[in-house]
């Protein structure tokens, strides 16, 4: 299935890269198998994604758990701690 | 009702007066966050973050009266002493004016995705989450 991934702040900095549609294999299925997915794309992938690291996602513009269901055509995003206001 | 997420400055006296205009509104309580001594680059996920603040305001109007209410959030390269951020809440009575206007605030430092870089004369950082803002959301959780 075909989902849209985006990426935020020192994570986009960090792979040098915003965006990206990518086709996942069967059993990528929720936040936590997709990060595990990318992550052992190895290198940057491996660091910024890293088991243990604090980050955020969100599915669909809202903020998603790492269980949270990921289906096709779904926008996922990773990205740290939110710093405004 | 006001979101709204831009690059420009705003003028807190003219937002406070458009949400004002209705002659239940008793109370306005209002918060303005500046920018420190660091410039900074502010980074935001376009179309989330307006949700993410809409479900806030959404949220406040489910624990108290907000007739109206106006959040302004700025992107982009600030400087020392720019406007960053307002929240205004009218209300009939101050009480429920002061508590929405904080608890939107504080949801917002920690729901809203934005992100601060910093520049120092040293190079740009990366603005870490505070663990005491996780603190100031979660006690309107508590009772």
């Amino acid at each position: 299935m075909k989902v849209k991934i985006l990426y935020f702040a020192n994570i986009r900095e960090k792979l040098g890269k915003d965006a990206e549609e990518l086709d996942l294999p069967a059993g990528v299925a929720t936040i936590a198998a997709l990060r595990a997915h990318l992550r052992a794309r190895g290198g940057a992938w491996a660091e910024a994604l890293a088991e243990g690291k604090l980050l955020r996602s969100a599915v669909n513009q809202d903020m998603a758990l790492p269980a949270a269901a990921i289906k096709a055509g779904d926008e996922v995003a990773f990205f740290p701690p939110v710093t405004g206001g | 009702m006001k979101i709204s997420v831009q690059p420009g400055d705003f003028d807190v006296g003219f937002e406070i007066r458009n949400i004002s205009k209705n002659s239940k509104i008793g109370a306005v309580a209002s918060f303005v966050g500046l920018v420190r001594d660091v410039a900074m680059t502010l980074e935001h996920y376009p179309g989330m973050t307006e949700r993410a603040i809409a479900k806030i305001v959404d949220e406040a109007k489910s624990r108290w009266q907000v007739i109206d209410c106006a959040v302004i959030h700025r992107y982009g390269a600030l400087q020392p002493n720019d406007q960053i951020v307002m929240v205004a809440v009218a209300s009939g009575h101050r009480g429920d004016a002061f508590a929405a206007c904080e608890f939107i605030m504080d949801y917002l430092k920690t729901q809203a995705p934005f992100w601060k870089k910093e520049q120092t004369a040293g190079g740009t950082r990366w603005v870490e989450a505070k663990a005491e803002d996780d603190k100031a959301a979660e006690r309107w959780t508590k009772g």
